[in-house]
């Protein structure tokens, strides 16, 4: 009784909840399609073999033809080199399609740490343990940790990334399907790892605007980011007319560094993030390495505005 | 022709088996002798065995129910990392190689012992000291890292035994290197006259092939154990905070340990190859392209760690080139898997016991490599990695593969080993009943991770119940089915019939001397003019059931 109970609690479908779970999908069920076959074919052979062949049976042994001895094996060879090379030439395909992030993607913010996922909406408002994003409108999850390695994995979405300390990791999604999808920890991260759980909350798109519109009043990400900025000084050296030779920020997000030892660095977020921490690692050309670490001063919770605001510094005419 | 009277060694009982070179404690932890050694190392992997598999009856009981309190959180993160511990670095990789490797690699080259003897003992010694001190750790102290110490979180925040497990670990390293040293010297130096490369039994292929990848990929294990320890210690190495990389450790460390998959599988396919053409009576299938595939394995096997690391913030660019090199790997593996197939067609084929484990081995190692290709292809994996798909995979391989053929390997050898033939029955029953309570435990875990269960969690979703109710249920067949060789093996070494010098009529140099080998292994050194699996004219096949060999490896010195 309880054991039927058991098997109707216990779906065998997933939700197919984002555009990369169909590809996901797709290829999951074709490569079971392959894996069966090859299966079959060995299991039939085997025991078909251990029947006809059992020791004692009257079936004809002899020698093996000479085609067996070697058409048989060059056949079989190239074969499961092409089977394999088309299975990787496909999937690869499917995969390289998938990175490309369109420009309007809707950018938040997720801060893991020991147990819990913070979340950070561009318009500023604050969760925990929960994600609410629009229906059909490119999300990009920018993350990263404030201790060990986490990792969001949305199993509806059929997508995972691992969320790295000292370092920004992203996660594009599209999602298909309004409703609330679990979201589990799966990379080992300590005690209460099994425990690290959220909810990812898709709403139509006008539903989710009035979602925010309806969390209390307050700064919008970069609006608290100027705040840091301020509170923190960093206008002393970066401002206008800072007695400090420090780089200018303003239209520094996406541009080309020179740096101090040669060569280029692109001033993506990971790069603002490791010069805020670690500013001797990468040191514009033409500055000396003056700048001190904001190492434990600033929380990544609070990188996170800081860096939304810096983004928003355009070059001036 | 019968195999007993083209032995032209001395009969038993002329000389001493190595079993009677003295009897007490010491004639056994001071011998130097490779069959005595390869014993040392039964008796601990089997004790080690069995803890591992404690830990992981453990588990399985927690996970009986989905918010189980049988244990704690804490509890349970030391339970898998135990298991793991104890399971791939006490158990999986020294099984074979140690134990039917040392006993068989130099009697089936026609050597008197291994080419270092005193190594090999200096070997079991480290592996025992070291596997011991971890073990005392983990019970102790405790670890709650898992087997891949991930940083930071293995340096900077795990308050457990981190330190001690991880010399622990270091140190049977050593013990790994010197076993694959010797081996390789041994094959290279000590082959009998006219045994040429490709006159080699296939298990020594196995073994030569897996000695290649301990040398050379433990020694970054060894070197990335050292970089955790300091890093606890206080300097930083993967700490961000500093600059450092915590997924640059992820790539030593998987630099490591994927090799050692195929240390741990690369010894299973050496035995099965010998199970399946003396079972079949026929000459394996290809017998070159066996040997040029398992070396290719080694090769391909250092170059494919990426596919660890897919969701681990990789170049998508870096994906793809592993994927490409893990679908590379595939191939020779699947020929071999066609080989063995092709190798029964026109056999006489006998259902002993070890072949049945070598049958069960085919279907388990062909499923475990073909999910292989599910985590090969990206889109895939992004979905399953880190959960059950994964742990069911890599128990195809790693159990449902190399311990079926471990076992196998045991039930072959067995009576040249111990002299003594065990109950075929029990032993039938033991290999079908494995091979039953291995799928029940593990088929589920399939399900449940392409649901999207996360793996070492210790309570989960309500919806993933079902599957871990199956497996925990198939866990206990799974159980017996490992405590039934004691059993029946034990009853064997005291009450078994007395085993012939070639029970199985089989083509080896290791079935000319008696059951079991005196200490020399050989009266004199056997001359090898002809092929490995002569068992019958090339031009016909067998003719009739237990034909014996046309010509045994050996036989007409």
């Amino acid at each position: 009784m309880s054991l039927i109970l058991l098997v109707q609690a216990s779906p065998i479908v997933l939700p197919e909840a984002s555009t990369q779970a169909v590809v996901e999908d797709r290829i999951f069920l074709i490569l079971l399609a392959v894996s069966a076959a090859i299966v079959l074919l060995v299991l039939t052979l085997v025991i078909g073999f251990s029947i006809v062949y059992r020791a004692g049976s009257a079936a004809r042994r002899g020698p093996l033809p000479i085609w067996i001895r070697h058409e048989f094996e060059i056949g079989w060879t190239s074969a499961t080199i092409f089977a394999f090379l088309f299975i990787f030439w496909w999937t690869a395909s499917s995969q390289l399609h998938l990175q490309t992030v369109p420009r309007s993607a809707l950018e938040i913010h997720v801060v893991a740490k020991q147990w819990m996922w913070k979340i950070q909406q561009p318009s500023g408002v604050r969760e925990i343990d929960t994600l609410h994003a629009p229906l059909g409108i490119p999300v990009k999850l920018v993350m990263t940790s404030q201790d060990v390695i986490h990792d969001f994995y949305v199993p509806a979405f059929r997508l995972k990334q691992d969320v790295i300390p000292g370092r920004y990791t992203e996660l594009t999604f599209t999602a298909t399907e309004a409703g609330t999808f679990q979201v589990f920890c799966a990379q080992y991260c300590g005690l209460d790892h099994a425990r690290m759980n959220a909810d990812v909350v898709i709403l139509p798109p006008a539903d989710y605007a009035r979602w925010i519109a309806d969390q209390p009043e307050g700064d919008t990400l970069a609006g608290e980011g100027e705040k840091i900025f301020a509170s923190h000084g960093c206008g002393g050296c970066h401002g206008q007319g800072a007695a400090v030779h420090a780089p200018p920020l303003d239209g520094l997000y996406g541009s080309r560094v020179p740096l101090a030892g040669g060569g280029f660095a692109l001033a993506d977020e990971n790069y603002i993030h490791d010069c805020i921490l670690l500013p001797h690692k990468r040191v514009p050309a033409g500055y000396a390495p003056i700048m001190p670490s904001f190492q434990g001063v600033l929380s990544e919770d609070q990188l996170v505005p800081l860096i939304a605001y810096i983004k928003t510094l355009k070059a001036k005419p | 022709m019968s195999a007993q009277a083209s032995a032209p060694q001395a009969a038993p009982g002329d000389e001493p088996s190595y079993l009677d070179e003295g009897h007490s404690v010491a004639s056994w932890i001071f011998s130097t002798d490779h069959k005595r050694i390869a014993i040392l190392y039964a008796v601990s992997i089997t004790v080690f065995f069995f803890i591992g598999g404690a830990a992981a009856t453990l588990m399985r009981i927690q996970l009986f129910e989905p918010n189980n309190s049988f244990v704690s959180a804490a509890q349970y993160n030391r339970l898998f990392t135990m298991h793991g511990i104890i399971m791939v670095w006490f158990f999986l990789v020294p099984s074979i190689p140690t134990t039917l490797g040392n006993f068989l690699v130099p009697m089936m080259i026609g050597a008197k012992d291994v080419a270092l003897p005193k190594l090999n003992l200096t070997s079991w010694w480290l592996y025992v000291g070291g596997a011991i001190f971890t073990i005392v750790c983990l019970i102790g102290g405790g670890v709650d890292t898992g087997w891949t110490f991930y940083t930071p979180y293995s340096t900077l925040y795990s308050n457990a035994a981190v330190l001690s497990a991880a010399a622990g670990v270091f140190v049977v390293g050593f013990s790994s290197i010197l076993t694959g040293v010797n081996m390789i010297t041994t094959v290279h130096m000590l082959r009998a006259p006219g045994l040429t490369w490709f006159r080699l039994p296939l298990f020594v292929w196995g073994i030569y092939a897996t000695s290649l990848v301990m040398v050379l990929a433990t020694p970054v294990l060894a070197m990335t154990l050292l970089l955790v320890i300091a890093e606890r210690m206080g300097l930083p190495v993967f700490d961000p905070r500093f600059g450092g990389d915590p997924v640059l450790f992820q790539h030593l460390f998987w630099f490591y340990s994927h090799p050692a998959v195929y240390i741990m599988i690369l010894p299973a396919m050496g035995v099965i190859s010998e199970i399946i053409a003396s079972e079949a009576r026929r000459r394996v299938f290809g017998y070159k392209a066996m040997a040029v595939a398992m070396l290719s394995i080694a090769v391909l096997g250092f170059l494919v760690w990426g596919h660890h690391m897919f969701v681990a913030g990789m170049s998508p660019f870096a994906d793809i080139v592993f994927s490409f090199l893990s679908f590379v790997i595939a191939v020779p593996s699947a020929i071999k898997v066609f080989n063995w197939t092709a190798t029964l067609y026109r056999g006489e084929i006998r259902f002993g016991a070890p072949m049945l484990y070598a049958l069960g081995f085919l279907g388990l190692f062909t499923v475990g490599g073909l999910t292989g290709l599910f985590l090969a292809s990206v889109p895939v994996d992004v979905h399953v990695h880190g959960t059950y798909f994964v742990i069911a995979h890599f128990h195809y391989i790693m159990v449902g593969g190399s311990v079926s053929a471990y076992f196998g390997g045991l039930h072959y050898w067995w009576p040249k080993i111990t002299g003594r033939m065990y109950l075929e029955w029990w032993a039938r029953l033991a290999a079908i009943t494995m091979f039953l309570g291995f799928n029940f435990t593990f088929f589920p875990q399939f399900i449940a991770g392409y649901l999207g269960m996360p793996r070492r969690h210790f309570v989960y979703a309500p919806q993933y119940h079902l599957y871990n109710v199956m497996s925990s249920t198939g866990a206990v067949v799974l159980a017996a089915a490992y405590l039934l060789p004691l059993f029946y093996l034990g009853w064997s070494l005291v009450w078994g019939a007395r085993a012939g010098a070639n029970p199985w009529n089989a083509t080896g140099l290791e079935w000319l001397t008696p059951s079991p080998p005196p200490k020399q292994n050989f009266a004199r050194t056997p001359r090898v003019d002809n092929d490995p699996y002569d068992y019958h004219e090339p031009e016909t096949g067998p003719t009739q059931a237990d034909q014996p060999p046309r010509q045994p490896q050996g036989g007409v010195a």
